[in-house]
């Protein structure tokens, strides 16, 4: 693994654990929501760093699209319950 | 107290793990056995041009099979549950928030173009990169654009379970004729090879990830679908 490849994914992994501080630490679900979703988008570029376009492609279609979505989905119901 | 110092403890434990893990690591020179007749034999074997989806389908065919099944069981349960939750009439009962200008739009021009590319990635799963279950997903995630462009939008439930049932009978059917015509369960040699990397080769490796896309697809819709259509009680 060259230089560039291995200081990008130290990024992208230092990129994930700060995501995911955020998506536990953040005060506002939504932007919890989204940086839930930012660990799965940059998990997936790591995999394709790591030579697996496969499950690159699964994490980036599933993990950080339909999840993402799904949540935000939940949530807009969850707090219309809540005004009602 | 007491729950911060278990947790601490977990954590370092898990850390010693993997910092142990990390220094122990050594990046392997050759491949293994497994491994290597995969990288040797493919090409002979399947005449796919993507090893993972050679594996995957073929190889591994009867598993793929089985994810399938938990995904189907899996949209099942939502639809079974969210069914006692859906509301009869559904259109105008809530006060409808309109999508933006800039939404609307964009779906509009999107919409074809992310279904057209879900289809290019199940239809060359073979050749490139992603199969059936990626350009499932990518279907389907065009699906929810038009779900968020038009929250009271319904999708025809019986167009999707159809759908959805054909792609599955035909999928075990083509495992089957597998094992009558060729060298076992979902071998992939029912149809000829080919020539080595073009649209139609690998024999029924398209066919079974067209099928597998369309499943996949049609689950993750169904899923969206029940979600939008059932009332916040």
């Amino acid at each position: 693994m060259s230089t560039i490849l291995f200081s990008m994914s130290l990024l992208l992994a230092a990129a994930m654990v700060a995501s995911a501080y955020v998506a536990l630490q953040g005060k506002s679900l939504s932007i919890a929501v989204l940086a839930a979703g930012a660990v799965s988008l940059f998990a997936s570029v790591m995999f394709l760093i790591l030579a697996a376009p496969d499950v690159a492609m699964t994490e980036a279609a599933i993990g950080s699209g339909l999840t993402t979505f799904l949540f935000f989905f939940v949530l807009g119901r969850v707090r219309g319950v809540k005004d009602d | 107290m007491i729950k911060k110092f278990i947790a601490l403890w977990l954590l370092a434990g898990f850390g010693s793990m993997f910092v142990g893990l990390l220094l122990g690591y050594s990046p392997d020179t050759a491949l293994n056995h497994t491994a290597r007749y995969y990288a040797d034999n493919t090409v002979a074997d399947t005449g796919a041009a993507n090893i993972v989806t050679a594996i995957i389908v073929t190889y591994r065919g009867l598993d793929t099979l089985g994810e399938v099944t938990v995904l189907f069981l899996t949209a099942t349960i939502v639809a079974l549950i969210l069914s006692q939750a859906r509301q009869p009439g559904g259109v105008g009962s809530r006060k409808a928030v309109a999508a933006g200008e800039l939404l609307q739009t964009g779906s509009r021009l999107l919409v074809p173009l992310i279904l057209l590319f879900g289809a290019y990635v199940f239809v060359n799963g073979h050749l490139t990169p992603g199969g059936g279950f990626q350009g499932g997903a990518i279907v389907a995630s065009a699906t929810l654009l038009m779900l968020l462009t038009d929250p009271f939008r319904r999708f025809s439930h019986r167009l999707i379970s159809v759908l959805e049932s054909i792609s599955g009978v035909l999928f075990v059917v083509i495992g089957v004729l597998g094992l009558v015509l060729a060298g076992g369960f979902l071998d992939n040699r029912i149809l000829p090879l080919g020539a080595f990397g073009t649209l139609f080769s690998a024999g029924a490796i398209p066919v079974i990830y067209t099928l597998i896309g369309l499943k996949v697809g049609a689950e993750f819709s169904s899923m969206m679908a029940s979600l939008s259509e059932t009332e916040g009680q």
